[in-house]
């Protein structure tokens, strides 16, 4: 089937405020309370939304998983949010930020959202400073910008190292405050464990109440899923240790189309694993390679010697060597694959041999110890907290790790999937940023969708709807309940031999190796082969003491890992359909001789979205074609 | 200091710990053993493998709140021989490493203890207090949209790092922990003392802290008597001075109201 | 919002009313030295002071009403306190908080007791097994001399005061630096400063009060 996004047409620059116009019905205001919305996740896009649409004078209630909403994942990002402000005067525009973004995603995104995107995000920074988020301001007291991978110009907005964090706990304050007022009603320690479909629409779901193992469903008029990213499907990544494809999944499961889930990001600075018990890898901001060298020993000998002992001869500056003119600087899928081909071929250091040095002797040389520890003092604390080593005497050791889904549930120009009245925004949906994501675009999307974007195309579906059609006593709100309580017993009954912990490191390990940063036909075919098995043992032998009613932590990471092993497969055969290389997708057969990737726009210029038909069979494709009206196809280069 | 974790000897720990099975049940002191940990497993990560045990063993896993793992969204929380986070400075349990124990340490385990945070399961505790407390006044109270542009609104870098200072709060909760009064005054003053210092919060400063005084001793949290293990305790940084800008927003606001300049009744909390 | 119900509005009555009592303190301190002058140095400063019986009585108006306030409130928060913390840790550590710090409850009821003790001892004179004779010296003023050196003679009394100024100095060396605490005063570069003078100026009280009965023990002071 050919999917329609429903973009606008016409010029581009005026496309959303014609289609907020012309497209977009409005909920009268006294209505508006009639409808109660149902926002899933509290992160910057759920947070966003579902304090805005409190305040529009919709009903809302909200849900996450944390103890609190102010604790979703957002809080980690460190690096910054983009917006078009040109407030250096360097040259910024909306045009730009639309067209860096639109190249940034090597091609396989909507023009119509990026556009969108990029013109929301000056509101965005407003927003946020009325609210009394302490962005970096300069001596004159205006606010400050720096410069981040993949743009030429200063349009970074930041606060600190914790940017992530001052946004989020400026959405949750926005949160809180409706919540205070009566009109969000806020379940906190509670999971989305399905979707409740009626007639075609989404009307509510079913959640654990991850205290007491109270199941239930709650109905709504309009549902919002803005649970995150799906890159713990890899056991090791930079996200915190409950984000999951659950929600998703669930929806995919009830027939929202999941798109693109092979476009997954490898962050190249992180910080490497140093054992088997690791749990999760540490995000070092980017920055660090604007005054660090990235080099190995060339001879795999020296490989456990001291950076000390080796050489300057016998050390490899691999990137300067391959991509002279951004050297160290190179876009993040480029340095991470690099990295990964320097530990694949033995000359990797560290535990495991995973790991090269990114070493600031030379910059310390340079300006002095003091500027260093003055522009990246935390990073290099961080750094001795968890390695024990001083940075500043002996190179960080570095390796890739996986870091963001630009893939996700499939929706339209309104951010409606498929199944009308589910709605998703934020990291869970597949929208802006095709292939790749650039630095400090997430949290822009994430609020973007919550703050100015939802709020409108949200009215135009429920103007079209009567409130509460569905209520919580509907045979599809006892079936689904019934479904969740038979899952959950399932997975007390099975009483095996080995633990939840040790499949999702089977998966995720498994999903490094064979559908990580670098893919093959064949890698991809045996991840196929072997994801079923593991299903399949799963159920035979998995191992989950306690009840169900009652604070049961490996009931939760059991209900996630079951959902991962699943969506495991769909990412597989995403990126084995895929015969191209494009941004977070690298297929080893297509890339051109010097090593970069090859995208196939001939046949591959389209979203693929995926239709769910029963667990274990292939899902079925539907292609949305991209087309790029205002911006030309090019090949990226960054040699 | 040697290169990898593998060189390291591993370390046997003897883990006393609290487990309670719900809210409202009595609990005790149970003791573990946490054998084979190497000096690069972060805390949380020794109990992963101490839990793994438990479950092959067909025993509850012990229950302990985390989620980044890296130190920034105050999920991790407990007490590690008497001290929240386990004392080091500015370092939250899930970044504290076992490299900072010996072979043979007996460490006692504690969730959070205060009559504001009742105790879920194990280590685990109720930390919604501290949610109220935003929910009643921490916050400006400004509309999604309508607002000036960002720069038309000057903030001076001394006031922007003064108020980044205090944002960087991860509302973890390990100071009420800390307290011996089990008071909430370092998160409240934290959240006060930013939004005061900013022209944008400075509007609804009186109300503001009017609400968070009340709403404190509504949710059960203690008086505060300067005893500052809170800022000792704190993973963030953040500094007792700013329970002293909490006072004197207070004071300031409380001589405004009584020379009727302003009321702080008609709340910025919507109640 | 209200002063005297309010958690940081009782705090600043704390604060106000224990300034007061320090500022008293002061004074009384400076009064009492003059007895290292002798009978007469001591005799001529009580005279003086009744001479202002205004002043006296404003004083003791002023005082009593900080007393009563601080006492009241102290073991209002106390208690509230101890509820709101009710279980301790199993390892008891603390990183900063002091033994001065976590009894000011003890060490100012001990000094409430003392205060009550004093003034009927030296002011109403009545203390069973401790009246005093009011006796006179040359001048025809009341001698004052005489009555503190007999006190302070017995070995009881000398120690029961010695112990209340050790009850003052716990006290208020953690009571000076939080007055300016909670006063908000206080900011990260006064805070080291405002921590030495309380520190200080307890000691002060220590020695300088602390010096009259072991003196007239241990018969230093000439008459
Ligand atoms: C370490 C790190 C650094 C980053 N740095 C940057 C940066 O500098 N700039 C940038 O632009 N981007 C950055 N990113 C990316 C960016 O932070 C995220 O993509 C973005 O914050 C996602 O926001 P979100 O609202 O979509 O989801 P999240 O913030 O992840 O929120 C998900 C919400 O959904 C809830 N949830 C999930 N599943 C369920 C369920 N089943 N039931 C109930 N609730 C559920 C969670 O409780 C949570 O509230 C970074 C990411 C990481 C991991
Ligand atoms: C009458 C008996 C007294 C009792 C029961 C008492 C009790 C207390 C208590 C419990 C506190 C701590 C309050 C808190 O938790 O914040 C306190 C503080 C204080 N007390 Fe007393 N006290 C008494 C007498 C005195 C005297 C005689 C003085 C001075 C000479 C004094 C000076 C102070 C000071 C300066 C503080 C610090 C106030 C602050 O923290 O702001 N107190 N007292
Ligand atoms: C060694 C220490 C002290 C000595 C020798 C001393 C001595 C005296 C004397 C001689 C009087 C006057 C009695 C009279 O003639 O009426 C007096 C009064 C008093 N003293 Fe002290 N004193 C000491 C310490 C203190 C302390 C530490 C306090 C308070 C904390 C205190 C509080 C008072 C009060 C409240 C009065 C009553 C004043 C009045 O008449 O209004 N004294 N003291
Ligand atoms: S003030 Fe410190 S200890 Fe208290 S909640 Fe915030 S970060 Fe945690
Ligand atoms: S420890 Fe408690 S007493 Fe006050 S200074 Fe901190 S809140
Ligand atoms: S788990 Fe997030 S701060 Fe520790």
């Amino acid at each position: 089937m050919i999917l329609d996004g429903k973009a606008p047409t016409g010029k581009i620059q005026d496309s959303w405020d014609k289609h907020r116009f012309d497209s977009l019905k409005l909920v009268n205001p006294a209505n508006k309370r009639k409808y109660k919305i149902l926002v899933v996740g509290t992160g910057l896009a759920g947070g966003s939304a579902a304090a805005t649409l409190a305040e529009l004078g919709y009903q809302v209630e909200a849900f996450c998983y944390q103890d609190s909403p102010r604790r979703a994942h957002s809080i980690a990002a460190q690096g910054g949010i983009n917006a078009a402000k040109a407030y250096p005067n360097d040259g910024d525009s909306i045009y730009r930020l639309f067209y860096d973004t639109i190249k940034g995603g090597d091609f396989r995104a909507r023009e119509a959202d990026v556009w969108r995107l990029s013109q929301v995000s000056n509101n965005i920074i407003d927003q946020c400073v009325a609210q009394g988020v302490p962005f970096a301001r300069d001596y004159a007291g205006y606010l400050d910008n720096r410069s981040f991978g993949g743009a030429q110009v200063s349009r970074t907005f930041y606060a600190r190292g914790q940017t992530g964090q001052q946004l989020l706990l400026g959405a949750y304050s926005a949160l809180s405050r409706q919540i205070g007022l009566g009109t969000v009603k806020m379940f906190a320690r509670t999971e989305m464990l399905d979707l409740v479909v009626v007639d075609g629409e989404a009307k509510g779901i079913t959640v654990r109440d991850l205290v007491t193992g109270e199941i239930r469903t709650h109905v709504g008029d309009a549902v919002v899923l803005a649970t995150g990213g799906y890159m713990n499907v890899f056991y090791l990544s930079t996200n915190a240790m409950g984000c999951s494809a659950t929600a998703i999944w669930k929806a995919h499961k009830k027939g929202a189309y999941l798109a693109n889930p092979c476009y997954t990001q490898i962050h190249p600075t992180c910080i490497p694993q140093a054992g088997d018990y690791q749990s999760k890898l540490t995000l070092m901001s980017e920055s660090l390679r604007n005054d660090g060298r990235i080099w190995v020993p060339k001879k795999k000998e020296d490989c456990g010697k001291l950076p000390s002992e080796i050489p300057e001869a016998d050390r490899d500056y691999y990137l300067e060597r391959k991509y002279p003119s951004y050297g160290n600087l190179a876009p993040r899928d480029i340095a991470s694959r690099a990295a990964k081909e320097q530990c694949d071929e033995g000359r990797g250091v560290g535990p495991g041999g995973r790991g090269v040095y990114l070493d600031f002797s030379d910059s310390i040389a340079r300006l002095g110890e003091s500027t260093i520890r003055e522009r990246y003092g935390n990073l290099f604390e961080m750094y001795e907290r968890i390695t024990d080593e001083n940075a500043y005497q002996r190179p960080m050791r570095i390796y890739p790790a996986p870091h963001y889904a630009m893939g996700g549930l499939w929706v339209d120009y309104n951010l409606q999937s498929n199944i009308p009245g589910l709605f998703v925004l934020g990291e869970a949906n597949f929208s802006v940023h095709g292939a790749n994501r650039l630095g400090a675009s997430a949290l822009m999307q994430g609020l973007a969708d919550g703050y100015f974007v939802i709020p409108y195309t949200i009215a135009n579906y429920l103007a079209q709807t009567k409130p509460g059609k569905v209520k919580s006593d509907h045979p599809e709100c006892t079936r689904s309940i019934a479904e969740v309580k038979a899952e959950r017993d399932r997975f007390l009954s099975v009483n095996g031999k080995r633990t939840v912990t040790e499949f999702t490191r089977e998966v995720g390990v498994l999903m490094w190796n064979n559908v990580g940063m670098a893919r093959t036909k064949q890698s991809l075919t045996e991840a196929l082969q072997k994801l079923p098995a593991i299903r399949e043992e799963f159920w035979k032998n998995v191992k989950v003491s306690g009840s169900g009613d009652e604070l049961n932590q490996q009931l939760e990471n059991a209900g996630r890992t079951a959902d991962f092993i699943e969506f495991a497969e769909l990412l597989a055969r995403d990126a084995l359909h895929r015969e191209e290389s494009c941004g977070g997708h690298f297929r080893v057969e297509h890339q051109y001789p010097d090593g970069e990737a090859m995208r196939d726009d001939a046949n591959f210029s389209y979203a693929a979205a995926w239709e769910f038909k029963g667990t274990g069979q292939a899902q079925e494709l539907h292609k949305e074609p991209l087309k790029f009206e205002n911006i030309h196809l090019a090949v990226r280069s960054y040699k | 200091m040697s290169a990898h974790a593998t060189e390291h000897g591993t370390m046997n720990i003897k883990l006393i710990v609290w487990r309670q099975p719900a809210r409202d049940k009595p609990g005790r002191f149970e003791t573990y053993e946490a054998k084979n940990i190497t000096p690069h497993h972060s805390f949380l990560e020794m109990l992963d493998v101490v839990n793994e045990d438990l479950i092959k063993a067909g025993k509850d896993p012990i229950a302990f709140d985390h989620d980044c793992r890296e130190g920034i969204c105050g999920m991790c929380s407990a007490v590690v021989n008497g001290v929240p986070h386990g004392g080091q400075e500015r370092t939250t349990l899930c970044q504290l490493h076992m490299r900072k124990f010996k072979d043979g340490d007996a460490i006692y385990l504690e969730p959070w203890r205060a009559r504001a945070f009742p105790i879920l399961r194990d280590l685990i505790v109720d930390r919604t207090a501290l949610d109220k407390l935003i929910q009643v006044a921490g916050f400006v109270s400004c509309h999604t949209g309508g607002v000036p542009d960002g720069n038309a609104i000057l903030v001076g870098k001394p006031e922007a790092d003064y108020a980044m200072d205090a944002a960087a709060c991860i509302g973890c909760g390990a100071c009420v922990a800390a307290c011996p009064n089990g008071a909430a005054m370092l998160f409240a003053g934290a959240k006060v003392a930013q939004l005061a210092e900013l022209p944008q919060g400075q509007v609804e400063a009186p109300q503001r802290v009017a609400a968070m005084v009340k709403a404190m001793a509504d949710q059960g949290f203690g008086n505060c008597s300067n005893h500052y293990e809170c800022e000792a305790a704190c993973p963030k940084g953040i500094e007792v001075k700013f329970i002293a800008r909490l006072n004197r927003e207070f004071t300031k606001a409380l001589c405004q109201e009584k020379i009727g300049a302003i009321s702080t009744t008609t709340a910025a909390s919507g109640d | 919002m209200r002063l005297l119900s309010d958690s940081i509005g009782r705090k600043v009555v704390m604060a106000i009313t224990g300034l007061l009592m320090v500022l008293f303190v002061v004074g009384h301190l400076l009064g009492n030295l003059s007895i290292f002058a002798g009978a007469d140095g001591i005799n001529t400063y009580a005279a003086k002071l009744q001479a202002l019986p205004l002043l006296v009585w404003a004083t003791r108006i002023v005082m009593g009403a900080a007393v009563l306030f601080h006492l009241v409130i102290s073991i209002q928060i106390t208690l509230e306190n101890n509820q709101a913390n009710p279980t301790a840790y199993a390892v008891d550590r603390r990183l900063r908080a002091t033994f001065a710090g976590k009894n000011m409850i003890w060490t100012g009821l001990l000094l409430g007791g003392f205060i009550l003790f004093h003034l009927f001892h030296f002011t109403v004179r009545s203390v069973p097994g401790l009246e005093i004779v009011q006796v006179h010296d040359a001048l025809g003023r009341a001698d004052v001399f005489a009555m503190v050196s007999a006190a302070f003679g017995k070995l009881v009394t000398a120690a029961v005061y010695v112990i209340a100024m050790l009850m003052l100095y716990l006290h208020l060396s953690h009571g000076i630096q939080s007055t300016f605490q909670s006063l908000g005063l206080n900011n990260s570069k006064t805070m080291p400063g405002f921590a030495k003078f309380g520190g200080v100026l307890s000691v002060i009280f220590l020695l300088g009060y602390g010096a009259i009965p072991v003196a007239i023990f241990f018969g230093l002071l000439a008459k």
